[in-house]
């Protein structure tokens, strides 16, 4: 495999974080490939890192769930040590660290998304290379490729809770329509000072786009006059 | 004797053979000038992943102490990482509390060393760095390649700033240039490499250093400059050329 130094690794997955007014919406597909098979098609890759914070994980499954059990566990240990919930800024330096420190080795790129009582609600990027970056909001994994010019036209500051899960569903599902890497269902989890809601949006809930059809049963319940005309 | 015998300590495991690496998340050109009060550097805010442009808001130039500014190019992770020891290095030499403080010349010098280790063991930091500031009225600029090739000069440049921005400073560059010369000078040349850099994005910062402390500006775009009758129909008369 000839090293592109031009050319990022594309990952399978969409995945996003986005803060609004109170708190943070992340969001991520549910596809798992390995190679051209579909292993999980209803995956959960927003995983809970504590009871404030969570994390979207994109690239390889098995570097993302490692990182993210290694950072829950210290996680963990630093709340019992700390006495009071952890920060999102912690837990994400603890991502960072993780893969900033075996970046030879991992290939996974990773959003943190959270509440604290300091900050509020806070997204964090740690892409490939371990770089870490607090953003109002972020996209990553190679279905991100299609969504960089729907979000620098639809983001707003500001939005409120429903608007800014609307807009991650849409965007998750706009990147579906046309990453091969991602499908299946949109899973949304909202992190504020309330707590935490764990949301699914399949099939008939989400939004057509181009060139999409309403799906139906079988051509046979098909209302048109001449569903076989020549 | 065994002479298979491995040397790594327990539970370790050398998985990297090649250790040099290719950078992920890159920052371009830093451009730098001393300047009659001390150095003003630029810098644009992009940070890109391959050719996508994907980070816009990257500061890729810090203070580090009170008499220094670091500006970077290249691997954004790594840039983080040398900030942080950096951090370090100033902590530690603030508890002394001995009244003396790490000026340029000392920070210079450890980049230096950092960078020079690094790529002796296949295993380096992949950034350009550009270390300015003033102590006891001296002025100091110098660069650091992740290699470890450094020197310092009047004015320096990372990455296409060598190739476009230091012809322009060789040339217009001058002793006693004012602050708002300084600006202008750069500009001229962040200007340039946004034409021709295709990782430049439209938004810079300027930083200032001085004797009395560290000034780094708030984000801004320029005005770009595509009035040229040549643009408007550059193929009239060669129909099918560019």
């Amino acid at each position: 495999m000839d090293l592109d130094l031009n050319a990022p690794h594309s990952m399978g997955t969409t995945i996003i974080g986005v803060t609004y007014d109170g708190g943070v919406v992340l969001g991520a597909d549910s596809r798992t490939s390995t190679g051209m098979y579909v292993a999980n098609r209803a995956s959960d890759k927003i995983t809970q890192l504590t009871d404030n914070v969570y994390l979207c994980r994109s690239g390889s499954a098995a570097d993302s769930q490692v990182v993210s059990d290694y950072v829950r566990y210290f996680l963990h240990q630093h709340t019992i040590q700390l006495g009071q919930p952890a920060t999102v800024k912690v837990a994400s330096n603890l991502i960072r660290l993780l893969s900033y420190n075996n970046k030879r080795m991992l290939e996974t790129g990773m959003i943190v998304g959270g509440w604290d009582k300091y900050e509020g609600g806070q997204i964090y990027s740690v892409p490939l290379g371990g770089t870490l970056l607090e953003q109002p909001f972020a996209i990553g994994g190679s279905g991100s490729s299609y969504l960089y010019g729907f979000f620098d036209q639809e983001w707003k500051k500001g939005m409120s809770k429903d608007e800014a899960e609307k807009l991650v569903v849409k965007a998750v599902s706009l990147a579906i329509a046309r990453d091969g890497a991602s499908g299946g269902v949109v899973r949304t989890v909202i992190i504020n000072s309330d707590g935490v809601t764990r949301n699914f949006y399949a099939g008939d809930t989400l939004p057509l786009w181009h060139e999409e059809l309403e799906p139906v049963n079988s051509l046979l319940d098909m209302s048109s006059p001449e569903p076989m005309s020549s | 004797m065994n002479s298979f015998a491995s040397k790594e300590g327990p539970g370790t495991i050398q998985i990297d053979s090649e250790r040099t690496l290719y950078p992920y998340v890159t920052g371009t050109s830093v451009v730098a000038i001393k300047y009659k009060d001390g150095i003003l550097m630029a810098a644009d805010m992009g940070g890109s992943y391959g050719s996508t442009l994907r980070y816009k808001s990257v500061e890729r130039i810090k203070p580090i102490g009170k008499h220094s500014l670091l500006g970077a190019s290249g691997e954004i992770s790594d840039f983080q990482e040398i900030l942080r020891n950096l951090d370090e290095l100033i902590l530690y030499d603030n508890m002394w509390d001995d009244g003396n403080s790490l000026g340029p010349k000392e920070v210079y010098n450890y980049l230096n060393r950092m960078m020079y280790n690094r790529r002796n063991k296949f295993d380096p930091l992949w950034n350009s760095l550009i270390l300015g500031g003033v102590k006891n009225g001296e002025k100091y600029l110098g660069t650091v390649s992740m290699i470890g090739v450094h020197y310092m000069d009047n004015h320096v440049a990372t990455g296409f700033g060598n190739h476009l921005a230091r012809p322009i400073l060789r040339d217009e560059w001058r002793e006693d240039l004012t602050f708002e010369e300084g600006v202008k000078l750069l500009e001229k040349c962040m200007l340039v490499l946004l034409y021709r850099d295709r990782s430049a994005i439209n938004k810079f910062q300027v930083a200032k250093i001085t004797e009395e402390g560290v000034t780094v500006s708030e984000p801004y775009s320029l005005k770009t400059f595509w009035g040229f009758s040549a643009f408007q129909n550059p193929t009239k008369g060669a129909e099918g050329s560019w």
